[in-house]
């Protein structure tokens, strides 16, 4: 009795669409893009929206040819993935020189690993303007800044990794009589290395952050600069194309290393 | 974000364990040589020559910006309107943040679908977004609100997407069982068990919010703390501008303080219990 009144109050039709959507995520979130960049042009087109303001897409993607071919987009990548590299490589061979440091004493690690944790939260990316007054307005300052942002976590995954190396581990290395260069490049660096490799993305992210921000707000350098002068020149599609740009280089470039972490912390 | 504040409150936590006394005086010692040789390192790089002069002013000279700064009615102006900006950007942001959050954590195809923009949207630098805010919004306090807000919502709908997804089913079934409406299951049963991931979140939208609007200040803008420091740059005055950074700092540190300290809404503890 009770199965066949639920029936009538539910109809099967309805329970089947509840348990199973009508279109998977993935189709469902292109659909929506479409439909979002469909309606943009739309609204542009026909007035809804400022034109001139707000660019349609189609105009945005002329934008985005027009500083492809004339160059300036690419030599605008280049110049900041050079500096963010550069940011990141500083940030990483001293931030983990830094980490060893805080792992190799107990007593150091519990007096300035916090100092770091509270770098690590700290609006350090304010402190452009001093960088600006020692380095002057140059690809220094840039980089600087850069390998400033991503050195706090990178220093402090460092320490937890190498302080999670197995003493197992080390026991061997002292077993065969290695010397403290060889224990770490041969049994605490590789070991220590999926979770310093989690500080080192989030680090990179932070030194991309940091590059393009800095390029954008003094104007010289790569992405950020390039955005700020199509902005002063009033070539909004063009500046938008440039903005999306960087917007889908962030992604991907988060989205391969999110891959990345994965498969190193699986195969640890 | 997310990950470094994980990062950051391990790391302090482990440090802050209890220690035997002895020990709490080497590392009390430790910083407090720490602190005096990162100071020697400024004074001595300022004496040495290896910049120019006036690059790195001593820290007296700061001490004494600080103070003319701190009596001067002007700073006291750019103070409020950086405030009114972080505020209300601040709240715009991470209201806004923990209803989006509350609704891709609670709806699993919605989170499906919607959650991944959020997810990779997050780490990419919005300060990028400042011309666009500048043309829809003026140069004025309003751009500056809504760069905050933007990068003050990101943290916020993720880490409350995240704890929505962590509260206890049984709690919800308990909510069904009591009739509750969506209102009273948000309110009685989310809201409490989220204390942490929010606590987490405002802490971030905080921190990320005043450099949001800092840096939209030092691009282009009329008042402001961002806009005081870029003034004291371009006539070359470091002292002054680095008494500026130095009490942004101290502000900064403050409210990420005061939220540690006061975001305790009912006490968590209960909401744990019934796991």
């Amino acid at each position: 009795m009770t199965a066949v009144n639920t029936a009538t109050v539910v109809p099967p039709v309805r329970r089947r669409a509840a348990g199973k959507p009508l279109l998977p995520p993935l189709v469902a979130r292109l659909l929506f893009l479409v439909f979002a960049i469909g309606f943009w042009e739309v609204a542009s087109r026909y007035g809804w929206i400022n034109a001139f303001t707000a660019p349609a897409p189609s105009a945005i993607w002329s934008g985005f040819i027009q500083i492809i071919v004339a160059g300036e987009l690419g030599a605008a990548f280049v110049r900041t993935f050079l500096e963010a590299l550069a940011a990141s490589a500083i940030g990483a061979i001293g931030g983990i020189a830094i980490g060893w440091w805080l792992h190799s004493s107990k007593k150091i690690g519990l007096a300035y690993t916090s100092w770091v944790a509270a770098a690590a939260s700290a609006p350090l990316v304010l402190l452009y303007p001093l960088f600006l007054v020692i380095f002057g307005r140059n690809s220094s300052t840039i980089v600087a800044m850069g390998a400033l942002g991503c050195m706090p976590p990178i220093i402090l995954k460092a320490k937890d990794g190498l302080d999670g190396v197995r003493p197992v581990l080390l026991n061997v290395g002292r077993a065969f009589s290695l010397t403290p260069r060889q224990q770490f490049t041969m049994i605490q660096f590789p070991a220590a290395l999926p979770v310093i490799f989690t500080g080192i993305r989030i680090g990179l992210l932070f030194a991309i952050i940091n590059v393009v921000g800095v390029e954008f707000l003094i104007a010289f350098g790569g992405l950020g600069e390039l955005i700020s002068d199509l902005g002063d020149r009033f070539d909004y599609p063009a500046m938008y194309a440039a903005i999306f740009f960087v917007v889908l280089v962030s992604i991907a470039f988060f989205y391969l290393t999110e891959k990345l972490e994965i498969w190193l912390l699986s195969s640890k | 974000m997310a990950a470094i504040e994980q990062i950051g409150r391990g790391s302090s936590a482990s440090a802050g364990k209890a220690k035997p006394a002895s020990e709490f005086w080497t590392v009390t010692r430790l910083r407090i040589a720490g602190a005096i040789a990162l100071l020697a390192v400024w004074e001595i790089a300022g004496w040495s020559g290896l910049f120019f002069r006036g690059v790195l002013p001593s820290t007296v000279f700061i001490a004494q910006a600080m103070f003319q700064l701190l009596t001067s009615a002007e700073f006291y102006w750019h103070l409020a309107v950086t405030s009114f900006e972080v505020l209300v950007s601040f709240l715009i942001g991470c209201s806004l943040g923990t209803v989006v959050g509350l609704v891709l954590g609670s709806r699993k195809y919605t989170g499906d679908v919607f959650e991944p923009f959020i997810h990779y949207l997050a780490p990419t630098p919005k300060i990028v977004f400042l011309p666009i805010l500048l043309v829809l919004f003026g140069v004025g306090v309003w751009s500056k609100v809504a760069l905050g807000a933007i990068s003050a919502f990101f943290p916020m709908a993720l880490g409350v997407a995240a704890g929505v997804r962590q509260v206890s089913p049984v709690l919800l079934r308990v909510g069904k069982t009591f009739n509750l409406t969506t209102m009273q299951t948000v309110r009685m049963i989310y809201l409490p068990a989220l204390v942490p991931p929010l606590a987490t979140g405002l802490r971030i939208g905080l921190g990320i919010s005043i450099v949001g609007c800092l840096l939209s200040e030092y691009k282009l803008a009329k008042a402001g703390l961002g806009f005081l420091a870029g003034q004291y740059y371009e006539a070359f005055s470091v002292a002054n501008m680095l008494a500026v950074l130095v009490i942004i700092f101290i502000l900064a540190s403050l409210g990420n303080t005061l939220i540690e300290k006061y975001v305790r809404l009912p006490g968590p503890g209960d909401v744990q219990a019934h796991r």
